[in-house]
């Protein structure tokens, strides 16, 4: 039941990029198209999932027995940067159209704040094994959503007349600002802790 | 006691990240080498897989164009990929039109081999060859064009159109990269060739090529290209401007030779800038003092005042020189804005047929 409450406020009430404005580069960068906005999203969810079920290891089985707490930043980008160089061969090797659609946005993704943010949620809020894997799944997938409803916002876009000032960026962040709105809707749902 | 557990730690998460990614490299980026067979069992090479189409087939020893050297950007390299070349690739899809995507065309430099792949190649490519040739002379005919000139080693000879290109293999710190370049010689002389290259601030190629001298080696593949001229009895007119004279060159020096000379009119309208910009000019002039029906009309954009000739781009003042009547094919080549006013003003003004217009796009 926790586990259960946990991934859905992961998703909604507590998604990572309305509530707490992380990993907007890449959301704003990549929500041009519903496409690629669904290969960026599944490619989050899954250096997400993957980097959380490293990172809790490392920081309770060797940060922690060490007293070496304060390296948890540089083990965790480690990681990450690992598994993004590992998930970007797999993904030339095997959707080599995707991979060129992302471009230089999957490299990014090494950098992609929600990542790093995820994995120190999870050690911040102490989460066993378990709930750190289903709520890095959880924020991967509202990750997810986000990109996907902004890309489908953005796609409608192209038929309203936007100022010129505003086209591009400028009215993304606004349409993504409203969407945080909408979200804070959830709140009241479910807790996180 | 702290630092160096710290400094164990990492090592440890480093160290076996490390052999993960190695790992990662040889099962995921390394590939077994594949079968590559081109036109039907006609040729079939084995080729490293991960490689792109293009260098497989170059590293057999198949030219095909690249005049952009495998960028994506010139859209040459097409080949048709009957089987084996995966999903059409975003970088492709603005270089190829809708019948060649439904026919399977692809630009070789794009495509990865991944898996056993079948090609169809024409003909007229699987006898392009790979030359080597030493420089015997350079001189600079305008303050950044060179007119360089090789001697052919291996093969002896070349077998070409005028018109045609060759494309230079230039040597760079991460392998060699092509670049297209018009041969400037005329048909008949074979057992050389010239070349007219345009220094191009910061660019590989042609800087490379402003640096050979006499003496130097260089290795090219070629002929290319379809700028030759066609079968017919039209009259000849060409369009150049700066550089783009060099194609020119060779056609109007192999349509007015010892050995043959055309009937036809020949025109050739020259657009330069400077009074240094215009080589080539008593060349031309002396030819076609010899020639009734060649016509060469040098035009200058920036005159100085003892200019005589016309002034303004060339594609201003065709319109006073040619006649409505005969039927004409156009040659173009020079800057796109220069191209494209010229396609208005023959299709528009002369009613040449779009299939009467050729070109050569160099940018
Ligand atoms: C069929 C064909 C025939 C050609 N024949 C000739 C020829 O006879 N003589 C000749 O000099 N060139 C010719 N070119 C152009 C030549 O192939 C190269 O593109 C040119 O020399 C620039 O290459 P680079 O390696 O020096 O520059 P790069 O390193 O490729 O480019 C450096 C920079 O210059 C820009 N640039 C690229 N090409 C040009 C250009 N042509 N003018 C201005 N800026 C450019 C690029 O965008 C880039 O920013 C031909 C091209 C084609 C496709
Ligand atoms: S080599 Fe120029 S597009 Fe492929």
């Amino acid at each position: 039941m926790k586990l259960l409450s946990i991934l859905i406020a992961a998703i909604f009430a507590h998604n990572i990029a309305l509530r707490y404005f992380l990993g907007w580069c890449p959301l704003v960068s990549q929500s041009k198209k519903l496409s690629s906005a669904w290969g960026m999203g599944v490619a989050v969810t899954l250096v997400m999932t993957v980097t959380s079920v490293l990172n809790w290891p490392i920081y309770h089985y060797l940060l922690v027995p060490f007293g070496l707490e304060y390296l948890q930043y540089i083990a965790f980008i480690i990681v990450i940067a690992s598994s993004v160089q590992v998930l970007e061969m797999a993904i030339e090797r095997f959707f080599p159209s995707l991979y060129t659609t992302m471009g230089v946005f999957l490299p990014l993704i090494t950098v992609n704040c929600a990542i790093l943010g995820v994995s120190l949620f999870m050690i911040l809020r102490d989460y066993t094994f378990l709930t750190g894997l289903v709520y890095a799944l959880g924020s991967g997938i509202g990750w997810t959503v986000a990109i996907i409803s902004l890309a489908s916002i953005r796609e409608k876009l192209r038929f309203a007349k936007v100022p010129k000032p505003l086209q591009g960026p400028g009215i993304t962040m606004l349409i993504a600002g409203i969407m945080a709105f909408a979200f804070l809707g959830f709140s009241g749902m479910v807790g996180i802790e | 006691m702290s630092l160096l557990n710290s400094i164990i730690v990492l090592d440890i998460i480093a160290g076996v990240l490390a052999v993960v990614l190695v790992l990662a490299n040889r099962t995921l980026v390394q590939y077994d080498d594949v079968t590559l067979d081109v036109n039907d069992g006609e040729e079939e090479f084995t080729v490293e897989g991960g490689s792109t189409l293009l260098e497989g087939l170059i590293e057999n020893e198949v030219y095909i164009p690249s005049a952009c050297g495998g960028q994506g950007s010139c859209g040459y390299c097409t080949v048709n990929v009957k089987e084996g070349g995966g999903p059409v690739l975003p970088t492709e899809e603005p270089m190829l039109s809708r019948e060649q995507l439904m026919e399977g065309t692809r630009l070789a430099c794009q495509v990865k081999v991944r898996n056993d792949i079948e090609v169809e190649i024409e003909d007229k490519y699987l006898r392009i060859q790979k030359y080597r040739a030493e420089v015997i002379k350079t001189v600079d005919v305008t303050p950044s064009i060179v007119e360089i000139t090789f001697d052919l080693k291996e093969p002896e000879t070349i077998d070409f159109k005028a018109g045609q290109y060759v494309q230079m293999q230039v040597p760079t710190d991460s392998g060699t990269i092509d670049r297209a370049y018009s041969i400037a010689s005329e048909e008949s002389m074979t057992d050389k060739l010239t070349l007219n290259v345009q220094l191009v601030e910061g660019g590989v190629g042609s800087t490379y090529i402003h640096s050979l001298e006499v003496g130097d080696e260089v290795e090219f593949t070629g002929p290319y290209g379809d700028f030759v001229i066609q079968d017919s009895d039209k009259d000849i007119i060409g369009l150049a401007a700066g550089v783009g004279l060099a194609p020119f060159r060779s056609i109007v020096f192999s349509l007015f030779s010892e050995e043959y000379t055309t009937d036809r009119e020949v025109w050739l309208f020259f657009g330069a800038r400077y009074k240094d910009d215009m080589y080539y000019k008593e060349k031309f002039e002396r030819l076609e003092e010899e020639h009734d029906n060649f016509h060469y009309v040098p035009v200058r954009s920036v005159p100085d005042p003892d200019w005589e000739g016309e002034v303004g781009h060339n594609t201003d003042i065709v319109g006073d020189y040619l006649g409505e009547e005969s039927e004409k094919e156009v040659y173009l080549c020079g800057p796109p804005p220069m191209m494209q006013q010229a396609i208005d003003i023959f299709t528009e003004e002369f009613d040449v047929l779009e299939e009467d217009i050729l070109f050569d796009d160099f940018y």
